[in-house]
């Protein structure tokens, strides 16, 4: 554990997390601090473990070592109520994971009413105003199955931004778009970023990562092998292996 | 470090007997409370005014070894019916869904076969088409048919089961997503191979869990033919009963088969399990 020196307090810390599927290490040792209005992005091949590190931090795996800290509280601890900690993150998926069976109304306004108890009329109206911010409040009342894949996607988005979260999670948003439906997430993801959100958030666009990212993650085999700055982690990279996946890239 | 010198850290050491003692204090407070609530029924029941007499008449031990022979030799004919329908009422219903789902003008008629076919044996009691087929049929004295009434009894229970299969074989075959039968298709597969090797066994897999359970009804079911005489478990119960009014063997038979849908319903269970979901939904 490398003390980094930090101005503030960081809201998410990740320390020496491990998980496994059966004998398979996807994430070993991992060390992760997030500080409040950063942005975070993971870089890594296909495996390297990035969802996992993000489905983790969710709570949506439970950890085999390690602790992840949010605003200074432990959350791996099994004392914790997990649905309260998650109902202060939000996450997007890779396949949008919206509800079909209900509107986009009713997938933005669910957990709002469900789960923090707004009142409908209130829900309704943070929704809206939640889906003018992504540029669909026209779309209100369609079905997620009417909408393109970019569409969608910003629904998704418009779902987990509207608890208003202390921490978003971004799980590869883009790799099921075509480039131009792209363009119109990472928009999105630039401005709620300019607005200080804080955010984890794992890509294949590098040319995005280094516009948005205060800090890269290159994660291989599990580990993060190299973290920094976008200039020196996707400029210069130290680690001769974080070399060869950026050229992989490029090529 | 390598992977396997790993070793939990005293956090995880601590979290994992946490979660111990959960797993530990939810056995405890699951066990007292089936043991106090069956105590409290078994109390009820054996302390009620009427329970001696009960006993007398429903679990009769003496009564229960004597007429189990019998009973058992009854439930012979439950078994063969049940697996004989079984198979049956599985190709009929889905032959039925298949039909059903065909598309294009030329199929119409096979389509309104299929779907007058369930409206009228789904929407028909089972009691009824048993009384029609089993004392109807044979009435007509019609020549070279079966007059034995176990024959009629199955086929009536096929008529009445394999209709309710066919509507779960047909949301099973409408639940595979278009995307499957797009793929099937550009590769070049006509709409029966596409049938055959892509929507079914997807299809199939997904109602597994239903069929069983449509199964385990049949079990039981199979013992309504009682009503027409042919002497099956409940048949053979009723028989034995007749002698001195203890109905002890009715038990009997409820026993016997319990362990024939018990072992079916774990089955099901497991492979429900094995399965696992393989819905509509994407990746996680």
């Amino acid at each position: 554990m490398t003390p980094r020196p930090a101005h503030e307090a960081p809201l998410l810390s990740v320390r020496g997390l491990r998980k496994s599927f059966g004998d398979a290490v996807v994430l070993d040792d991992v060390h992760l601090d997030v500080q409040p209005g950063e942005c975070v992005v993971l870089i890594g091949a296909s495996g390297s473990g990035k969802s996992t590190l993000l489905r983790c931090v969710n709570l949506l795996e439970q950890v085999d070592d390690g602790v992840i800290t949010l605003a200074g509280r432990d959350i791996t601890d099994p004392r914790v109520d997990a649905d309260e900690v998650r109902a202060r993150m939000g996450i997007v998926f890779q396949a949008y994971n919206l509800f079909p069976h209900l509107t986009v109304l009713d997938n933005v306004t669910l957990a709002p009413r469900r789960v923090h108890k707004v009142p409908r009329a209130e829900a309704e109206s943070r929704a809206l105003a939640m889906l003018e911010r992504v540029g669909l409040a026209d779309r209100a009342r369609a079905r997620p199955d009417d909408l393109s894949g970019g569409q969608q996607q910003r629904v998704a988005i418009a779902r987990a931004m509207v608890n208003s979260p202390q921490l978003l999670l971004l799980d590869e948003v883009t790799s099921a778009l075509d480039p131009e439906l792209v363009g119109e997430v990472l928009d999105l993801l630039r401005d709620l970023r300019e607005e200080g959100m804080t955010m984890i958030l794992s890509t294949h666009e590098m040319g995005f990562a280094r516009n948005v990212a205060d800090t890269v993650c290159f994660l291989d085999g599990g580990r993060v092998l190299e973290q920094g700055p976008p200039s020196e982690v996707l400029g210069s990279p130290r680690e001769p292996r974080t070399r060869q996946f950026l050229s992989r890239l490029v090529s | 470090m390598p992977s396997g010198a790993w070793a939990p850290s005293p956090v995880e050491l601590e979290r994992r007997a946490y979660r111990r003692s959960r797993t530990a204090r939810s056995a405890a407070v699951s066990a007292v409370s089936t043991v106090v609530v069956l105590g409290i029924l078994a109390w009820l029941i054996t302390h009620s005014e009427g329970w001696p007499r009960v006993q007398e008449t429903f679990f009769s031990w003496d009564k229960a070894v004597h007429s189990f022979p019998a009973v058992l030799k009854g439930l012979w004919l439950n078994i063969r019916l049940m697996l004989i329908c079984g198979v049956s009422i599985l190709a009929l219903g889905l032959t039925l869904a298949i039909m059903r789902t065909l598309r294009g003008p030329i199929f119409f008629p096979l389509r309104l076969l299929s779907t007058v076919y369930v409206d009228l044996f789904r929407g028909l009691p089972l009691l009824l088409l048993l009384l029609l087929l089993g004392l109807g049929v044979p009435a007509l004295r019609l020549a070279n048919v079966p007059t034995e009434l176990a024959f009629w009894g199955a086929v009536a229970i096929v008529l009445s089961y394999s209709a309710y299969v066919a509507e779960v074989f047909r949301a099973g075959i409408e639940s595979v997503h278009p995307s499957q039968r797009a793929a099937s298709r550009a590769l070049g597969l006509s709409n029966g191979q596409t049938l055959r090797h892509v929507v079914l066994p997807q299809a199939v897999r997904r109602v597994t869990p239903p069929l069983m359970n449509d199964f385990v009804s049949l079990q039981k079911d199979s013992g309504l033919i009682a009503v027409l005489g042919a002497t099956d478990a409940i048949r053979a119960a009723q028989i034995e009963t007749a002698s001195d009014f203890n109905y002890t063997p009715y038990v009997v038979a409820g026993v016997l088969f319990l362990c024939l849908t018990i072992p079916m319903a774990r089955l099901t269970d497991h492979v429900a399990r094995k399965q696992g979901w393989h819905g509509a939904g994407g990746p996680l």
